[in-house]
């Protein structure tokens, strides 16, 4: 009785290893009806006009394809097999184009590259002459940090030491420090760290010499990112001191 | 056969560690034997046209409280005997105490809107004690408004929570205040505990964020960037505007108040490096607690002495949750790991909630959770699992629930649950949706 018994367990087992296995084992995939050609791979090109506008400005996106049955662009939706659009995001943005038929799916890109819109020059001053605001956004550069650190990068010095010299050398430009985080962490966290990194800045800019009275610190911790994905590349952009001309 | 059974033991060893984790019960107050409560609907006596939706607002919002409370079984609907109660004498207690319903407590009332005026009268009845059932008995009369109907089944609800929960207040008239981008801006929100009555509180275009109520329930404190850089604001809820608070110069954020109004702690980088003060609640005498660099955030009082205060710093590195006396002296670090911030101090003075990362760094995508440590003996209990960035708990006044922000719907949105860990309820579901904090009473 016992070994029937065990005869069973052993025939179950073995069934179900069988099931296991056999299930793991690739199906055979039926062949194509002899009849059709393959159908061909489609094509698809995608391109921006200009690649890299200011922020505000429109940018035209042209497409065309060849071989599909359906073309999506993500954020435009379905669109003709070829054509083009006008677009204006509010920051850079990657168009991806989906064109899809019988022979399969091809997938093209194109980065529009959205940068801050340069103040507009002043009506009243000459054209040769460029005004403070104008020379300090070409000379004072941002600094970047780490992941939850607001010590100055070793990198970074050349960086504080350049825009120390110009600020040493235009005692009349007040500006802002403003410190930045990633998206990660928590909020009332973030903004004490921004606030360390501004002030960070702030110490390495007075110990070159630059006057305390010109710069003012504000911390905006993670509420107003310069960048909105959840990329490494993105998070970098967003652990900065920005350099802001004038005092709010 | 032997060997088959040998199988088995080992089979069960390798699964059960996978099931055993720490979803502890935590003596805050819910878990033990819950008290089996039928609740049927009230009856309509005096009929009118508005009658029936109020009757169906009442019905539903207190079946509702009674669940949340975390210490009912609320026998459901389906298991009724068929036959309305609308006074004592209808009730038949054997038929209530026998299987299906095998009630041991039942709420019965009758509801009946006149010249615009609603009467509600609630019986508590203890059904096993037939010869004296009778445990509480409320009359209620408010205009006949959808208002007025969840007033009213807040109030009795809580009075039978008060009466069957040890003594402990409800928590059904309570409100949640929070931060909401719903007009485009981070302004100040309010709502009550189970979600219904959601507005703005502020209308200050800007960024607001971390409200926190005082315990007289007459104004709340938060932080704004409206006149540049975050200070702290006072909000009147009685006279709808801000109150004159002073500006300290540097961030200015997170205030908190003592459980006796008299004081504010917060974080302020006044002298460049973010520190914990306290002052008056006018703003008065300023006293700086902490001396470290580094960021130091988010104190909050013991609510039990106002003698101890928790907050966050990152003097070594990444965040982590301290306590000090509230004079600043003796010092403990409470979390040893990972990434801790947003502690809130429960009403009892015995845990503390708050947000933890325990696996942190590059590399390391660790789960944002909730959890509640006993301070004394500085055991944990992890109150979320379900995925999402979980944040910013607080208490309810009754220790038995935690209201947080999480994203494990897909976006930032509050949510409630008991202080053990389950009953989660979304209670937001529009716009962005953080930074709730639970009002005193």
């Amino acid at each position: 009785m016992k070994h029937i018994k065990i005869k069973w367990i052993l025939i179950m087992f073995a069934l179900a290893a069988i099931m296991i296995v056999g299930g793991c084992k690739k199906k055979q995939v039926p062949a194509p009806p002899p009849t059709a050609p393959p159908a061909p791979q489609p094509k698809a090109t995608l391109s921006l006009n200009p690649e890299s506008v200011a922020r505000g400005e429109t940018a035209v996106l042209t497409w065309s394809t060849a071989d599909a049955t359906d073309v999506k662009i993500d954020g435009l939706g379905s669109v003709q097999f070829n054509g083009s659009a006008p677009v204006t995001p509010s920051a850079s943005t990657t168009y991806r184009l989906t064109a899809t038929g019988p022979g399969g799916s091809t997938d093209a890109t194109a980065r529009l590259t959205v940068v801050e819109a340069p103040a507009p020059p002043p009506q009243a001053v000459a054209p040769e002459s460029t005004t403070d605001e104008q020379l300090f956004s070409a000379s004072v550069k941002d600094i970047y940090f780490d992941y939850d650190r607001y010590d100055l990068r070793a990198e970074d010095q050349a960086v504080v030491n350049a825009d120390a010299a110009f600020l040493k050398s235009h005692p009349s430009i007040r500006f802002t420090i403003e410190g930045h985080c990633d998206e990660r962490g928590s909020t009332d966290y973030n903004l004490a760290l921004g606030d360390n990194r501004a002030n960070a800045a702030r110490s390495a800019l007075i110990s070159a010499g630059v006057a305390a009275s010109q710069i003012r610190v504000i911390s905006f911790g993670k509420e107003k990112p310069f960048c909105n994905e959840s990329t490494e590349s993105c998070w970098q952009q967003n652990r900065r001191d920005h350099f802001v001309y004038g005092q709010k | 056969m032997k060997r088959f059974a040998a199988l088995s033991a080992i089979l069960i060893a390798l699964v059960l560690p996978a099931l055993a984790q720490d979803w502890i019960r935590t003596g805050t107050g819910v878990g033990g034997e819950k008290i089996r409560i039928a609740v049927p609907d009230f009856k309509i006596v005096r009929d009118d046209p508005s009658a029936a939706s109020l009757n169906k607002t009442f019905n539903e919002v207190l079946f509702t409280d009674l669940t949340q409370a975390g210490i009912f079984d609320v026998v459901s609907k389906s298991f009724y005997p068929l036959d309305a109660i609308a006074y004592p004498n209808d009730a038949r207690l054997d038929v209530w105490a026998a299987p299906p319903p095998k009630a041991s407590m039942l709420a019965f009332g009758n509801l009946g809107v006149s010249n615009g005026t609603m009467q509600v009268q609630g019986w508590l009845f203890d059904v096993k004690s037939t010869q004296s059932p009778q445990v509480l008995a409320k009359q209620y009369r408010e205009s006949a408004t959808g208002d007025s109907a969840r007033l009213i089944a807040h109030r009795f609800a809580d009075e039978i929570i008060f009466r069957l929960g040890g003594g402990i207040t409800g928590i059904a008239e309570t409100k949640l205040y929070f931060v909401s981008t719903r007009s485009g801006h981070k302004e100040i929100w309010a709502m009550d505990y189970d979600g219904a009555g959601q507005h703005a509180v502020t209308h200050l275009n800007s960024i607001s964020l971390s409200p926190r109520v005082s315990p007289d329930n007459s104004r709340i404190a938060f932080a704004s960037f409206y006149k540049g850089g975050p200070n702290i604001s006072i909000w009147s809820l009685e006279l709808g505007r801000l109150l004159s608070f002073p500006a300290f110069g540097g961030t200015n954020l997170s205030p908190a108040w003592s459980s006796d109004g008299s004081h504010i702690a917060f974080s302020s980088s006044r002298t460049g490096d973010p520190e914990i003060y306290v002052c008056d609640q006018n703003g008065n005498n300023l006293k700086r607690l902490t001396a470290y660099h580094g960021p130091d955030v988010s104190p909050v009082w013991n609510p039990k002495t106002n003698a101890q205060i928790a907050w966050v710093s990152g003097r070594t590195g990444l965040p982590q949750i301290y306590t000090m006396e509230s004079d600043g002296t003796n010092v403990q670090r409470i979390t040893d790991q990972g990434y801790a911030v947003s502690p809130s101090w429960s009403p009892n003075g015995q845990f503390l909630a708050f947000a933890w990362i325990r696996k942190y760094g590059p590399g390391s995508p660790g789960a944002s959770d909730i959890y509640i440590m006993d301070i004394a003996s500085r055991k944990w209990v992890q109150l979320t699992h379900d995925g999402g960035r979980n944040d910013f708990p607080s208490w309810s006044p009754d220790g038995r629930h935690i209201v947080y922000q999480s994203t494990r719907s897909g976006s930032e949105q509050i949510w409630t649950m008991l202080a053990d860990g389950s009953q989660h309820i979304q209670l937001t579901f529009t716009g962005s949706n953080s930074q709730p904090n639970w009002s005193w009473k």
